[in-house]
């Protein structure tokens, strides 16, 4: 991509999300799709986080004490390492990283097809503000929700790498719970939750625009989920980067 | 009544449509004919604003819709029923839902007066059995028909169709064009048809625009038009070997 074009999409994905933030025609009607979102965005997703969660929460508990094999480090550093990486990586950012993949492409397709199918023509042509009303709902949902289902993801990898980590033999139960206690930090999970909040805004409104904007058929449609999940992921990685910096530093 | 007054509209280097003026009038079918690509559907995409034109003046009932501010657009839209190309229902939505759209979004009915609408729609165009159904499971015709509830919901005083006829058997095709006629008729609507097709213009064409390469090259009625005298149009009205013979016969 070249620097004109990507100056072109900055400023026209800004365009949109000033079409995106107007007041909703009814409110009433603005709730309901409100909770179909929180619904579809963060109930739909549950299944795979918590998968995810405790199979990673396992691995990283694993991974750790094969790394401290030593006689000096005290066995509870397993469950300091996993909680600390579980809490400011793994979950608000992986996390974040697979719902950019669902949750993305599934925003770009339906608003994409909803443009080539002239949906979206119709509803401007009725008088609506198509932009707010299709997308608000699922900024806000998915703002809303993210912290949520990457606070269970949290507690989810803790409980896996306590289950699998016990199972495998690598720590003990005492261990690994004074291990997850040793030293805690709220400022790290106020800080992963921060992210989660700007995550969870950069996700549907980067797949907006790439659904919004699609030009022409079917093929276009997918095209655009695909790049929806691309550059939803581009900038949640440069968003991680500031933010870290940020926070952290 | 909807004037539209030397409306402009190119895309890049391609002038699309040339000067276009013409009077729609209220209570009557307006036809917009021409062969595929001259541009009609750009034509009522500018009259609805879903186009924004280079230059032109777009007058509902005298007031200017290119220069109107939002809120003022937005007002005028929802007098506005559209029929697009491709239906464009909504397929989230069953079509009791889609006609209700409009009436949620816009009214403060109660949902019962709400789902009362919707039926009457929906018997006026011959669906009474369809509102639980989703547009998926609508045939072409359906979907039509579905549309046409839908746009009228609101009771517009501007309906606009784009190839309403396009893809239909010809009963269904009639039966269409019969319905667009009773209630542009019943409803005293501005209505707006862009058709390809010879048994619709002759059957509904009160008022008929002939556009030929973005150009407005001829003007008038149904009663008209197979005596037009403009080589354009004569090849576009007598393109099919029937209608030929039907000229022959009758100049001979
Ligand atoms: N958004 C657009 N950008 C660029 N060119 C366009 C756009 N919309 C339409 N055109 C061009 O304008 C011309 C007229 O298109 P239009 O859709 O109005 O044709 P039409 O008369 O409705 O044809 P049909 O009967 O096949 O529907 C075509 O050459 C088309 O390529
Ligand atoms: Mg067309």
């Amino acid at each position: 991509m070249n620097p004109l074009s990507l100056f072109r999409h900055i400023g026209a994905y800004w365009l949109l999300m000033r079409q995106v933030f107007r007041k909703p025609e009814k409110w009433s009607i603005f709730w309901r799709r409100f909770f179909e979102e929180v619904n579809a965005i963060g109930i739909g997703s549950l299944g795979i986080v918590a998968i995810i969660s405790i199979f990673m929460g396992a691995v990283i508990t694993i991974q750790s004490a094969f790394g401290f094999e030593s006689p000096w480090i005290p066995l509870y550093a397993v469950g300091v390492a996993a909680r600390d990486s579980i809490i400011l990586e793994f979950s608000p950012t992986i996390v974040s990283l697979i719902l950019a993949g669902k949750v993305g492409s599934s925003i770009a397709s339906e608003i994409g097809n909803m443009r080539v199918t002239e949906q979206i023509d119709a509803l401007e042509v009725m008088g609506v503000n198509s932009a707010g009303f299709l997308i608000l709902p699922k900024i806000l949902a998915s703002v809303a929700i993210f912290p949520f289902v990457v606070t269970i993801s949290m507690f989810l990898g803790h409980l896996g790498g306590f289950a699998l980590g016990v199972a495998a033999g690598v720590v003990t139960p005492y261990e690994f719970v004074y291990g997850i206690q040793y030293d805690f930090r709220p400022y790290n999970v106020f800080y992963a939750l921060t992210k989660t909040l700007f995550f969870g805004f950069i996700i549907p409104s980067v797949s907006a625009y790439h659904g919004y904007y699609t030009k022409g058929g079917s093929l276009e449609v997918g095209q655009s989920s695909t790049k929806a999940v691309v550059y939803s992921i581009i900038v949640l990685l440069l968003f991680n980067f500031i933010l870290t910096q940020l926070l952290l530093a | 009544m909807i004037e539209v007054r030397n409306l402009n509209k190119s895309f890049g280097e391609k002038h699309i449509l040339k000067d276009f003026s013409f009077v729609f009038e209220k209570g009557k079918s307006n036809l917009i004919i021409g062969e595929s690509g001259t541009g009609k559907s750009v034509l009522i995409k500018c009259m609805v604003g879903l186009v924004q034109p280079d230059n032109g003046e777009i007058l509902y009932n005298g007031e200017d819709f290119v220069s109107m501010d939002y809120a003022a657009q937005k007002n005028i839209r929802q007098d506005i029923g559209m029929l697009f190309q491709g239906s464009a229902l909504y397929d989230s939505m069953t079509s009791e839902e889609n006609v209700k759209f409009p009436l949620s979004m816009f009214t403060e009915m109660s949902e019962a007066e709400k789902r009362d609408r919707a039926q009457f729609c929906l018997e006026r165009v011959n669906l009474p059995q369809a509102g639980k159904l989703f547009p998926a499971e609508l045939s072409g015709g359906m979907k039509k028909r579905v549309a046409i509830a839908r746009a009228i919901a609101m009771k517009p005083q501007y309906l606009f169709c784009d190839e309403p006829n396009s893809g239909l058997d010809p009963r269904t095709s009639i039966l269409i064009d019969d319905l667009i006629k009773e209630i542009t008729e019943e409803y005293q609507m501005t209505t707006v048809v862009i058709t390809h097709d010879m048994n619709s213009v002759l059957e509904i064409g009160d008022r008929i625009a002939f556009l030929h390469k973005g150009k407005k090259i001829w003007e008038g009625t149904r009663h008209e038009i197979l005596r037009a005298d403009n080589e354009e149009l004569s090849k576009f009205v007598y393109a099919t070997k029937f209608l030929q013979q039907f000229r022959d016969r009758l100049n001979a």
